[in-house]
């Protein structure tokens, strides 16, 4: 009875558009389907099964084993649990780093090129933004030579009287070595005693091994310039009457940027945080060509342990688990990020500060 | 934004674990099911010709192996064809979720275990007619659960060279060559001086287990039944060592700035490393003008000991020629093959028959060979792998750590690879 009452609406003049839209998108939807939707479900389901790397995940003789390789991963006790634990911390003090160290450099390198008084602007944007554009195979090459032994980094440091360490092979985590400069050289009991995930919370707390520093200083220097491009884009989209207001309003360049310019940012700011929070979660081939997670597993990743336990151990149930587990993490992180850029309604404190303002330019 | 926000998420998301799972399922592993079946006949599909992957160290070996395969094509009437990959393990892998693997490969001791349980490979050992020309160590090597799978392809033992001239320079002769742990702790301390340490090696457990073998200990029992990790004579071994290291008179090349202990070698960093046969290739090549000898480790409280490392022949259980492809394995094991590739390459015959032909051909090197007699293995279980890079990330750390606690924890995760 319903059908003649849609009748009209279809065979109007905009009768064919659902099944051409479906049309137009179809090359896409099948690309995206064969490329990303079916393998990942495929990676699902080796992560719930006992498949071992040899013929087809489908075969009659893989098995569903539930959540066996994620309890192995996350409650196994044993070497599986120790190592994903280690390769989380290190990733976890990586991030923690990287993230909002490349941020504040970038938007700090966007707002130098952004003025216009700055004399060669479009040389300083290459030079900035060089580094991202070179393979990061080659930069880790480099990197490996800059900061050997007796390499450039280390004289360096020796002219100012700094004995440099021995970077890449160096596995004492950065934390633990400030502790032991006063003298605290084993942790509380409660700390060392305690375990989460097979390794100590003082382990924990070791911070980033001295060879991990060296791959935070490289991702610090090769993705700023890519996030500076994107905040010089947005700093060139603000209106300059608002920042002209501001002026007159009285607002002195520190507060400018803080009060203005920054609020104005926040999509950008969102992009450029959720962009170096996925990159940061999923190192790998820095580790891969650089380290292999060496020494001392200090610059193990979730990412590269994943790839290590699939193709070196046959462990693929466990490798895809690792893979999964990590895309959890970082959809957390993003939400959680998400929820912490979003915009408030200015707060009561806040906005006396706005009030007060006629007062006491009127009691000048 | 919000809307773009999210999908941003998504796809963002998506693209992580699409990134990390598209390698996982390979060249097109497909929905194609039924696997070939293992054990009885050979299958001989002559209508195929044979693919050979091998991992190889540099041009030399490629032309060797080329050329060996190629002579042996000829005179089998059958196609063969060399390939070199740059991921040996990964092409590996992806070629057998693929179930088109190459027929014939290089198999290291660390990979045997996880693709023999996984039923790759086809457990030909036995059917070989050189069989008992192999060394039983090695044979051992590449025995899992009982089954011989697959022939040793050569073989490499650790022992101690000496730069002569640091050596002559210290006041030392031929009779000082260590023979005992206390002779070399002595000679070590004699040939530190400020520029030169005595004695650098890799901080690994594939040299500082040499000391362990001397005190008559090992990581497994023979068989790689039982766990025997923190056995007292490990823990003795691993002891003179952190002494070795305390005293200051053995570095590891890492703390003195080498790559690997042929290379603070070679550097003149230290005056002997322990090594392989392969550093020749590396003092030719890179360091043509250091001087050295090669001698026999020292024997510690348990008598003469190394380790060896060697690779096979795999051949896959999903060739379609496995007879054609045994048949190569044959002529690539013989001995006119193996010391055509020691000539070409420098490893060393995994045969007992070419022994003496080889020594008169290298009389510098004897030691090495020597070696094969009393040499062990590294354990033949999955995931032993990674319980060794456990404890290789440990042993960094042996200085000031504890010998006794970082074997307890190999010997709990090397019996957990048991259960």
């Amino acid at each position: 009875m319903s059908m003649p009452a849609r009748m009209p609406r279809r065979s109007g003049i905009r009768g064919g558009e659902a099944a051409s839209g479906w049309l137009f998108t179809a090359p896409m939807i099948i690309l995206l389907g064969m490329f990303l939707v079916i393998p990942v479900l495929m990676a699902l389901w080796v992560s719930f099964s006992d498949w071992n790397g040899r013929g087809s995940p489908f075969s009659g003789s893989v098995a569903f084993v539930g959540l066996d390789n994620y309890s192995a991963l996350v409650g196994g006790g044993g070497l599986a649990e120790q190592d994903f634990g280690t390769a989380l911390r290190n990733n976890a003090w990586y991030v923690l780093l990287v993230v909002p160290i490349q941020t504040m450099l970038s938007l700090f390198l966007a707002v130098l090129v952004n003025r216009q008084i700055l004399r060669g602007r479009g040389f300083f944007r290459t030079a900035f933004y060089f580094p991202s554009v070179t393979s990061s195979v080659a930069i880790t090459v480099l990197w490996l030579f800059l900061f050997s032994a007796s390499g450039a980094v280390n004289k360096l440091l020796s002219f100012i009287g700094v004995n440099g360490p021995n970077w890449f092979n160096d596995p004492s985590g950065v934390l633990h070595n400030i502790f032991g400069a006063f003298g605290v050289e084993t942790g509380p009991a409660a700390l060392t005693d305690n375990t989460f995930l097979g390794i100590s919370f003082w382990e924990w707390l070791a911070g980033p091994s001295v060879a991990m520093s060296a791959f935070i200083l490289m991702a610090v220097f090769t993705t700023s310039g890519t996030f500076m491009l994107l905040f010089i884009a947005a700093l060139q989209n603000l209106s300059g009457d608002v920042a002209e207001a501001a002026v007159m309003d009285g607002a002195n360049g520190w507060q400018r940027f803080w009060q203005v310019t920054l609020p104005q940012l926040r999509p950008t700011l969102f992009t450029v945080v959720t962009l170096g929070l996925i990159g940061a979660w999923q190192v790998f081939d820095q580790i891969y060509t650089g380290t292999q997670g060496g020494p001392g597993k200090t610059t193990l990743t979730p990412a590269y342990l994943s790839y290590q336990a699939a193709f070196t151990n046959q462990a693929w149930g466990q490798g895809a688990a690792i893979a999964f587990i990590l895309f959890v993490i970082i959809v957390v992180f993003t939400l959680f990020q998400r929820w912490l850029l979003v915009e408030r309604t200015v707060s009561a404190r806040r906005m006396r500060l706005y009030l007060q303002t006629p007062t006491s330019g009127g009691s000048k | 934004m919000q809307r773009r926000n999210s999908r941003l998420l998504i796809g963002a998301g998506l693209t992580v674990v699409g990134a990390l799972t598209l390698s996982a399922c390979g060249s097109g592993s497909g929905f194609s099911s039924g696997s070939a079946t293992t054990g009885g006949e050979l299958t001989s599909d002559s209508s195929q010709g044979l693919s050979v992957l091998i991992g190889s160290s540099g041009d030399a070996e490629t032309a060797a192996v080329n050329a060996a395969v190629a002579a042996w094509a000829e005179t089998a009437g059958t196609k063969a064809e060399v390939s070199v990959a740059s991921d040996l393990n990964q092409q590996l892998a992806q070629g057998f979720a693929a179930q088109k693997p190459a027929d014939v490969f290089y198999l290291s001791t660390d990979a045997l275990a996880g693709y023999a349980s996984n039923g790759s490979l086809l457990a030909y050992g036995d059917d070989l007619a050189n069989k008992d020309d192999f060394y039983p160590s090695l044979v051992s090597a590449f025995t899992y659960d009982g089954d011989f799978y697959c022939a040793p392809k050569d073989f490499s033992t650790l022992q101690l060279l000496i730069n002569t001239d640091s050596w002559a320079k210290a006041g030392l002769t031929d009779s000082d060559i260590p023979t005992t742990w206390d002779e070399l702790a002595t000679v070590s301390a004699t040939l530190t001086t400020g520029s030169q340490v005595g004695l650098a090696l890799g901080s690994e457990y594939a040299r500082l287990g040499a000391f362990m073998a001397q005190a008559g200990g090992s990581l497994m029992n023979k068989d790689s039944t039982e766990a025997t990790a923190n056995s007292p004579e490990n823990v003795a071994g691993l002891e003179y060592a952190q002494t070795l290291l305390n005293d200051g008179v053995m570095s590891y090349a890492s703390e003195i700035g080498a790559g690997w202990g042929g290379e603070a070698f070679g550097k003149q960093l230290s005056a002997m490393t322990i090594e392989g046969n392969w550093i020749t290739g590396a003092m030719t090549n890179d360091f043509p003008d250091v001087n050295y000898t090669v001698a026999e480790l020292p024997a510690g409280p348990e008598g003469k000991g190394t380790l060896q490392f060697t690779n096979c022949w795999g051949i896959a259980a999903d060739s379609p020629n496995q007879t054609a492809a045994l048949d190569l394995v044959e002529q690539l094991t013989s001995k006119d093959a193996q010391l055509t590739f020691s000539e070409e390459f420098g490893p060393m015959p995994s045969i007992m028959s070419a022994a003496d032909e080889w020594k008169s051909a290298n009389p510098t090197l004897v030691p090495f060979l020597d070696g094969a007699e009393y040499a062990k293995g590294v354990p033949v279980v999955q995931g032993a792998a990674d319980v060794v890079s456990d404890l290789n990330a440990q042993l960094e750390s042996l200085k000031t750590g504890n010998a006794r606690a970082i074997l307890d924890s190999t010997q709990k995760n090397l019996e957990a690879l048991l259960k």
